[in-house]
């Protein structure tokens, strides 16, 4: 034991970190931030060094060529002893990590902690948010399967819509014409090197400036900010009222911790790693790429905008959202920190996360895209079907072989891309269904060359039976009624 | 006080000098990063690349064919591999389809029964003659360059299509109008 005192005074009579431990450790924190609402910043930084420490234990198999990284990860989930754990340790870290960086920013943002003086840390964890997932994209590009080869075209494909300089932009991305070898080794540069350097460094300034301006007090109602005398207010209220951060506030922060670590490992164990899915071969083409969860809502936004919108959309739409982002401690600085007297920004947050989550669910169902295999799959319900005509089982055989069936269901059964067509008779007279079915449009293609005159005659017949039982077909109001087709 | 200044005049010497040294060593570093770009600026990213004999693509048709990148090497392992569609419209005439969606370059796949491309990303469609047919892509697929030689199929191929048209796709799709002969 005296020698373990001897060796300690020893080191730290060179070293002389004991002391600003110490005062680091005993720094005085608001009595009421020892919060259970104060643990996220904490909790992001923990699973950081568990990716780090888990990303060194892949990078210990993984090959970053594109000829040989998919091996390696089959390697890594079937060879290598406990290898598919450490995968999925790291894949879950990584959701866990964007989760808890999102949670943090949202409490942060509540309990009014950007305003003076903590702009700049503010300003900070806003790089860490973009860095974060920069590291979440790269990372999935870096388990290079087929999501990662066509996720990289659809990065290209963004990338060159900016004006100008676009198709440089894709070529530095790619590291050359096309996605091939060269792209995954840039790519293993930024998720490994260049992207985690960064992370340290800003997270070091990050929690260097939570240090030097203290925590956020915990916000009063009616208890404003002013640069006049904010500063006094919280010197009285951690040095007349406040308590040392160990014990008082550190425990939460370690137990919290301690529980996320536990949480990833339960989903790491439960649910396993990751993919990767087929290996990145361009000629398998039967393929629907999708990009991991944090980016679903993306995936869904970039269906639904208008074609003509999505370019300005994809360019502006995120330079606006870091400028107000980045705005935001200047223009609001001062005042309520409360998020009890601050309903816009309650409401704001609930429209972000409301809209967040229903794109993100749509793309879990893809409503937009065609279903395949429809066409040879589905079946039509078979009370459509009884009691019909010859031609009018010929227009279903029709509707089945030139797959409207893809895009529409009949039955809840079939493709969403357009509308289901369980009633279209209602809707449509038999020449406006001539029309639409020749002509497309509304966003349908166009059938003309592709139908001959039997055919389309034979599915507009079977079309014409669509209707609920006791509803009126619809009816050309032109025509006298006895002249109805 | 003459010694202060001249402590200082040394340091901005220093200074200077090692910012030269940086210079000197950052401009190779700027152009080794921007390879990617001066390499091959121009046409030398597409090259004529073979996808096998004509008779492969029978008249009236659209079929699957692939080339490997004419710029691969070893490292890219599968991904030199590319596909494309290629339509024999007539016997004499082609059209040759890259394999990447108009919208955000998803692969899109050729339905015979419907005469569509279809995209199972976003729902782009596209006619047989490449044409848009529907859904959020703003233009028709893009098309390589081709030409017949010696009974064998050529395209023009090497840059992934991308919807910001770079100088070679520009061409993709100028080439429509002078569509060679066989």
């Amino acid at each position: 034991m005296r020698l373990i005192r001897t060796a300690a005074t020893w080191l730290d009579e060179r070293l002389q970190l004991g002391a600003p431990i110490r005062d680091t450790m005993e720094h005085p924190i608001p009595r009421d931030t020892a919060s259970w609402f104060y643990v996220f910043g904490s909790a992001a930084m923990t699973v950081l060094a568990f990716q780090l420490v888990t990303g060194i234990l892949l990078a210990l198999v993984y090959v970053p060529s594109a000829a040989e990284a998919w091996n390696s990860l089959q390697i890594l989930n079937h060879q290598i002893t406990l290898g598919w754990f450490i995968r999925a340790l790291h894949g879950w870290g990584s959701n866990f990590m964007l989760a808890i960086v999102l949670i943090h920013m949202v409490q942060v943002f509540l309990f009014g902690a950007y305003k003076f003086p903590r702009e700049l840390t503010w300003i900070l964890g806003i790089f860490l948010l973009l860095m974060t997932l920069g590291m979440a994209f790269t990372g999935q590009v870096l388990r290079f399967d087929q999501d990662a080869y066509w996720g990289l075209g659809i990065g290209a494909s963004i990338c060159s819509r900016v004006p100008i300089v676009g198709p440089v932009l894709v070529k530095l991305l790619l590291g050359g014409p096309i996605i091939a070898g060269a792209t995954l080794s840039r790519f293993f540069a930024l998720h490994v090197f260049v992207i985690p350097g960064l992370l340290i460094t800003f997270v070091g300034l990050h929690v260097l400036l939570v240090l030097k301006l203290g925590i956020n007090e915990w916000p009063m109602p009616g208890r404003l900010v002013r640069r006049s005398d904010y500063r006094q207010k919280y010197h009285a209220l951690t040095h007349t009222e406040g308590v040392p951060f160990v014990p008082y506030g550190v425990w939460k922060d370690a137990v919290f911790s301690g529980v996320i670590l536990l949480a990833i490992a339960a989903c790491a164990l439960y649910f396993g790693p990751f993919g990767p899915s087929g290996q990145p071969d361009p000629r398998v083409i039967q393929t629907a790429p999708r990009p991991d969860y944090f980016f679903l809502w993306l995936y869904a936004v970039l269906s639904l905008l208008p074609p003509q919108l999505e370019t300005p959309a994809l360019l502006i739409g995120p330079v606006i959202a870091l400028i107000v982002l980045l705005a935001l401690p200047f223009v609001s600085g001062e005042g309520e920190k409360s998020w009890k007297r601050r309903p816009i920004a309650v409401l704001t947050i609930l429209l972000v996360a409301v809209s967040l989550g229903t794109f993100t669910n749509m793309a879990d169902n893809t409503p937009w895209s065609p279903v395949m295999d429809a066409s040879t799959a589905a079946s039509i319900p078979s009370k459509l079907l009884s009691g019909r005509t010859p031609r009018q089982i010929q227009g279903a055989l029709v509707f089945q072989e030139k797959q409207c069936h893809n895009c529409h269901a009949l039955g809840g059964i079939g493709g969403q891309r357009g509308p289901a067509l369980d009633a279209v008779a209602v809707r449509l007279t038999g020449d406006q269904l001539i029309r639409q079915v020749l002509q497309g449009g509304g966003n349908m293609p166009a059938y003309g060359k592709n139908l001959n005159p039997a055919e389309t005659t034979a599915l507009v017949a079977f079309l014409q039976t669509l209707h609920p039982a006791g509803a009126a077909q619809a009816k050309d109001a032109s025509q006298p009624p006895g002249a109805q087709p | 006080m003459s010694d202060l200044s001249r402590r200082q005049m040394c340091l901005r010497i220093s200074m200077l000098f090692n910012g030269l040294v940086g210079m000197l060593l950052g401009i190779p570093v700027v152009r080794y990063l921007f390879s990617p770009i001066t390499r091959g600026q121009s046409a030398a990213d597409n090259r004529w690349v073979s996808l096998g004999a004509v008779d492969q693509f029978p008249s009236g048709q659209t079929r699957l064919a692939t080339y490997r990148n004419p710029a691969a090497n070893l490292s890219d392992g599968e991904t030199a591999e590319i596909p494309c569609w290629v339509r024999n419209v007539d016997g004499n005439n082609y059209q040759v389809f890259a394999i990447n969606c108009a919208h955000l370059g998803c692969p899109v796949r050729w339905f015979p029964q419907s005469r569509l491309f279809m995209c199972p990303c976003h729902g782009g469609a596209y006619y047989e003659d490449g044409s848009r047919a529907s859904g959020p892509p703003e233009r028709g697929l893009f098309q390589y360059p081709f030409k017949v030689l010696e009974g064998k199929l050529q395209i023009q191929a090497g840059e992934l299509p991308t919807p910001g048209a770079s100088a070679a796709n520009r061409d993709l799709i100028n080439i429509r109008s002078q569509r060679p002969c066989a």
